[in-house]
């Protein structure tokens, strides 16, 4: 896509500055990434816990993403140990959220009028978050730009109301707009800035040492230890009793479970990128996680984000 | 008489589903009106990516009234019985007519339900039919509860006729029903009022839209093929890949572009698959060459630059995707030519389970293995090279183009052992060895090839049996009876002589012996095995064997769990042996054989050598459509009538031969003579696997039995007559039995 129009964006961080004004201009709050490893951006709680319970939400941000498996030592065009997700979570969908959706497409610079625009059928899944949602990949002139979801289900509870999820894979997108074949050659920055940097500039180092960590040193007796470690302390967390004995507030701990079960889950991807889990483990493991996520979900919706208000007694 | 258009519009159905929602659309919005009495003249139902669209003709107005006449209580009858009546019937008492019938006086209602105009049954039906759709998946979306594929946004329903349109009103959940729909979601996404069906697909080609599935396929087909020949090429048929992108696509525009050069070395096969499985292209093959150089993709818009911009966005996309199948293929012909070659991926599968319950696919193949070395011979292949196929013949599973693409495996097993550079009959039998998938599939016929082949399938079975994952109702998940069909064609169409007893009881004890929790190993003590076999073969029931071995107290006591476990496990390899013959009966009924003909020739010894049976129920079915076969088949049952009844009422087996010195007449003489004759001559021919010989043998009993039917009376006063000729039609059912249990066919 190397059309020449003065709406083009010339970087990768152009691109990401443009949806986040976009989105912030459709009423989304912009937030910030989320401080711990994660698989995508659906993981961030303001998408899974914020997408239970029966509050409106409105929610964009980028994820930085990492998948140890497909560490590539930063050599393969298109793939990446760690990336970049565009994550915008809206609840209740609203009606027109395909229309906002190719909105923030035009605001990146496609062209609505040269470019062919479809919406495939993908259901999503997630079985460690006990999740599930019907929707589409999105396909720009064949490429898929980005996942639409309407969630159904999270941590085992059915969504009520239901959110409209979007997630773009900003690498690929980005790629496909500024019109790049290799990812390490994609201008990070604007390319007639006094420091141009491209992608490679920032990423190609910490592509090589974390593959190689990933698939190679990672101490796998550390990791199924801490592994072990979070799924207690999650468990541990949510065995507390509501009120807090220090304050005597009604403190449901739902979000510190969560942060471990997350770590339980990023633990669990780097088990598998050092091949230490066998085929009929890999359930087993997905399953414990799942668990968690389950457990935290259950929690959640007894919060006050998660929908509860403490009615006063009659 | 009015017209009614219906048209559900929502957010982007799957293209799988499209066809079979205009379906359920229109079946149950119209068996909804003619069950409320609206019945109409035609009816037509299309869908799109975004809408589902029913166009009903001649659709009564109204309902028409139905009167109705009910039969009350007697005139004088109790109150509280008329009452009743009376609020069944929704009348009041002076609506009451009194007649006379033959038990008095009787009050008789006549109740008319008056009809109701179309538009509040449509309401009623549409809604009905919304609420109830059955989708294979829906959702809720937004704050609401209604379940559709993907969110509905409007619904348009008109009724209407000469005097005008007029919208017939409905609300569902909050989505009125109006006279309005969209075109082209980005060519003209502008609002359109429509009157009519016909009003409705001309406006919605106006903007953008070809309402017909059938029209868009066309479209597609004719521009593609078009385009194609116009550059000398063709583009490779794949219906179903049609279907899908039809819909996908609302204005289909066709597009061509080529491969990168860099890209045709790659398998054939390996740029269909790709091309069609990530992007829905088609593929396009230059006729000369047998190549595929293009690619045809389907665009849902025209554009300014003619889709040139589309095109080569969509290039550049096959380009990476072809890119990572180079890579794949440069790295799997690196292992397949390196000095390990394939067994460095055979080696791999040791850590791959095949199913939780019996094992990796290491120990699977180490099975086929063994299994096609014994299979080789009987087929004709050496040994050797049916182990080694076999030993390779799943390697491809760890190779990384297999693993990307699933479908490819086997293909490019042949590709990389061709590499490897082993035996071409090795290399064709890591592609054939799946084969046949389906009923048309081609069926192996390299003896190395059907030897893999024939062990793949009988491990899967014998395997899925021992741990008792049989196929039930329409469950079918290790598409075991594709299976047993697979070794049914194989066995039959390389006309392969095996005893599928012995070779699934030997696997059975394979499976049991390497795999864990299979605890019905075969612990039959020796001496007794062989005429436990014999008997068990012969369909007897287990109760009936262990009876059979208890009188002979055979057994200690302590044996007896063992021996038990050992019937259960034979009990299971019956069961299988059933359930081939049962597969078989329905591939030969699909050949134009009767069932009964089979049941008769399954009941015959040496069942399990199916191309020995099938050889037999070809020869009877042949037999029986003769005139002779008729006859005789006639004279058979009337023989075996009256020996049945008269064994049931003496209590005696009539077996012990007639004795031609007690035959009074000429016609019983003749028939012992012929019986003579024809049982050397029958069990000469059925030796030979003559069955056609055999049954025409038997034939020539026709003349004499119906002669001694026609002159003798069986049950004669004198006793040694009556015992002499039962005896002789003993005889002639035994002779006859010889070929099949003719007792098994119905008249």
């Amino acid at each position: 896509m190397t059309q020449s129009t003065s709406n083009a964006p010339r970087s990768f961080q152009e691109i990401i500055l443009r949806l986040q004004n976009y989105w912030a201009s459709k009423g989304c709050a912009v937030m910030q990434p989320y401080d711990m490893e994660v698989g995508a951006g659906t993981f961030h709680p303001a998408t899974t816990l914020r997408s239970l319970g029966s509050k409106s939400w409105a929610a964009a941000y980028v994820q930085p993403s990492r998948r140890p498996t497909d560490g590539r030592y930063g050599e393969n065009p298109n793939r990446l140990q760690h990336y970049y997700q565009y994550q915008v979570l809206i609840k209740p969908s609203p009606p027109n959220l395909q229309e906002l959706y190719l909105g923030s497409l035009e605001a990146i610079g496609v062209n609505m009028d040269l470019h062919d625009i479809r919406f495939v059928e993908d259901d999503w899944e997630s079985p460690t978050l006990g999740a599930w949602g019907l929707g589409w990949e999105v396909w720009c002139d064949g490429m898929e730009v980005s996942q639409f979801t309407y969630f159904q289900q999270v941590g085992g509870h059915d969504c009520h109301p239901v959110s409209g999820e979007l997630t773009y894979g900003l690498e690929r997108l980005a790629m496909y707009i500024l019109g790049i074949d290799h990812v390490m050659d994609m201008p990070f920055n604007d390319p007639d800035a006094l420091i141009p940097l491209s992608y490679g500039d920032v990423f190609k180092q910490t592509e090589e040492e974390y593959a190689r960590w990933n698939f190679d040193v990672a101490n796998t007796d550390v990791l199924l230890r801490h592994f072990e470690e979070a799924e207690a302390e999650c468990a541990a967390i949510l065995a507390q009793e509501h009120q807090d004995p220090k304050t005597g507030k009604r403190i449901i701990m739902a979000h510190p479970a969560y942060d471990q079960c997350i770590k339980a889950s990023h633990i669990f991807n780097l088990l598998d990128a050092r091949g230490v889990i066998s085929v009929t483990e890999r359930q087993a493991y997905i399953g414990r996680v799942r668990a968690l996520a389950k457990q935290c979900a259950d929690a959640f919706v007894l919060t006050e984000a998660g929908g509860y208000s403490a009615t006063p007694a009659a | 008489m009015p017209d009614l258009l219906i048209e559900l519009f929502s957010e982007e159905i799957p293209a799988r589903m499209q066809a079979r929602a205009a379906e359920d659309l229109k079946k149950r919005v119209t068996d909804g009106l003619v069950e409320a009495g609206l019945t109409y003249a035609g009816a037509a139902a299309f869908s799109t990516p975004r809408r589902l669209t029913l166009a009903l003709e001649g659709l009564l107005a109204e309902s028409p009234t139905v009167r109705e006449e009910r039969k009350g209580p007697k005139v004088g009858a109790p109150d509280k019985a008329i009452e009743g009546f009376l609020r069944g019937a929704g009348l009041t008492r002076d609506q009451l007519e009194e007649r006379d019938t033959p038990k008095g006086a009787v009050y008789f209602a006549a109740i008319e339900k008056p009809g109701r105009p179309a538009a509040a049954i449509i309401a009623e039906v549409l809604e009905d039919t919304v609420r109830n759709f059955p989708w294979s998946k829906s959702m809720r979306w937004g704050t609401g509860s209604l379940r559709w594929v993907r969110p509905l946004h409007s619904i348009l329903c008109v009724l209407s006729d000469e005097a005008g349109a007029t919208v017939v009103d409905l609300d569902i959940d909050g989505i009125k029903s109006g006279n309005t729909t969209h075109g082209h979601r980005f060519m003209a996404p502008d609002e359109i009022i429509v009157t009519g069906f016909e009003d409705y697909a001309a406006k919605l080609k106006r903007a953008h839209v070809v309402l017909d599935t059938a029209e868009r396929q066309q479209a597609i087909w004719q521009e593609a093929t078009n385009q194609a020949f116009a550059r000398g090429l063709e583009v490779v048929e794949d219906k179903g890949l049609l279907a899908e992108v039809a819909g996908l696509v609302e204005w289909p525009v066709v597009l061509l572009g080529d491969i990168d050069a860099e890209f045709l070395e790659l398998p054939p096969e390996v740029l269909q698959t790709s091309m069609k499985e990530h992007q829905k292209f088609f593929s396009v093959r230059n006729p000369k060459t047998g190549r595929i150089e293009g690619f045809v993709t389907v665009a849902n818009r025209e554009t300014a630059d003619q889709g040139a911009t589309i095109l080569a966005g969509n290039q550049k996309v096959l380009s990476a995707r072809l890119a990572d199948a180079k890579f794949f293929w440069a790295n799997d012909l690196r292992v397949a030519k390196s000095e390990t070659g394939m067994a460095a991926w055979a080696e791999k599968l040791s850590n791959v389970t095949f199913h939780n319950k019996l094992g990796t696919q290491a120990a699977r193949i180490d099975r086929i293995a063994a299994l096609a070395r014994e299979i080789a011979p009987v087929v004709g292949a050496d040994a050797d090279l049916a182990e080694q196929a076999a030993r390779v013949a799943k390697a491809d599973l760890s190779s990384e183009m297999v693993y990307e693409f699933p479908e490819l495996q086997g293909l490019m097993g042949r590709y990389y052992a061709e590499a490897a550079g082993l035996p071409q009959e090795v290399a064709n039998a890591c592609e054939m060895h799946y084969s046949p998938l389906g009923p048309s599939d081609d069926v192996p016929t390299e003896p190395v090839s059907v030897a893999v082949a024939l062990a793949d399938k009988l491990d899967t079975l014998t395997g899925f049996w021992a741990i008792d994952e049989k196929p039930t109702g329409s469950k079918d998940p290790y598409a075991l009876r594709r299976a047993a069909l697979g070794v049914i064609r194989l066995v039959l169409e390389n006309d392969v002589r095996m005893s599928l007893f012995a070779v699934l009881k030997e696997q059975a004890n394979e499976v049991a012996e390497g795999v864990a929790g299979v605890e019905n190993q075969l612990f039959i003590q020796s001496g007794q095995a062989e005429e436990l076999e014999a008997e068990f073969i012969k369909n007897m029931g287990v109760e009936d064997i262990l009876a059979y071995l208890n009188e002979k107290d055979e057994l200690e006591e302590g044996d007896r769990k063992e021996f038990e476990q050992g019937i259960s496990f034979l009990e299971r390899i019956s069961d299988l042996l059933t359930f081939f013959h049962d597969r078989l009966k329905v591939f030969l009924r699909d050949q134009g054989i009767r069932h009964d003909v089979i049941d008769a020739c399954i009941a015959m010894e040496g069942n399990d050598d199916l191309t020995l049976l099938v050889k037999r129920a070809r020869a009877l079915e042949d037999f029986l459509k003769s005139e002779d076969g008729e006859n005789l088949l006639q004279g058979f049952k009337r023989a075996n009538n009256i020996l049945s009844q008269a064994e049931e009422k003496d209590g005696v087996e009539y077996s012990y031969g007639a004795d031609v010195k007690f035959a009074e007449d000429d016609s019983e003489k003749a028939l012992f003579a012929a019986l003579a004759a024809s049982e050397g001559a029958i069990s000469t021919a059925i030796e030979a696997e003559d069955f056609a010989a055999a049954m025409g043998g038997t034939a020539a009993l026709r003349a004499p039995v119906d002669a001694f039917f026609e002159a003798v009376q069986v049950n004669s006063d004198n006793e040694v007559v009556r015992r002499n000729r039962l005896n002789l039609l003993s005889q002639i059912r035994k002779v006859c039995g010889q070929v099949a249990d003719l007792s098994r066919i119905e008249a």
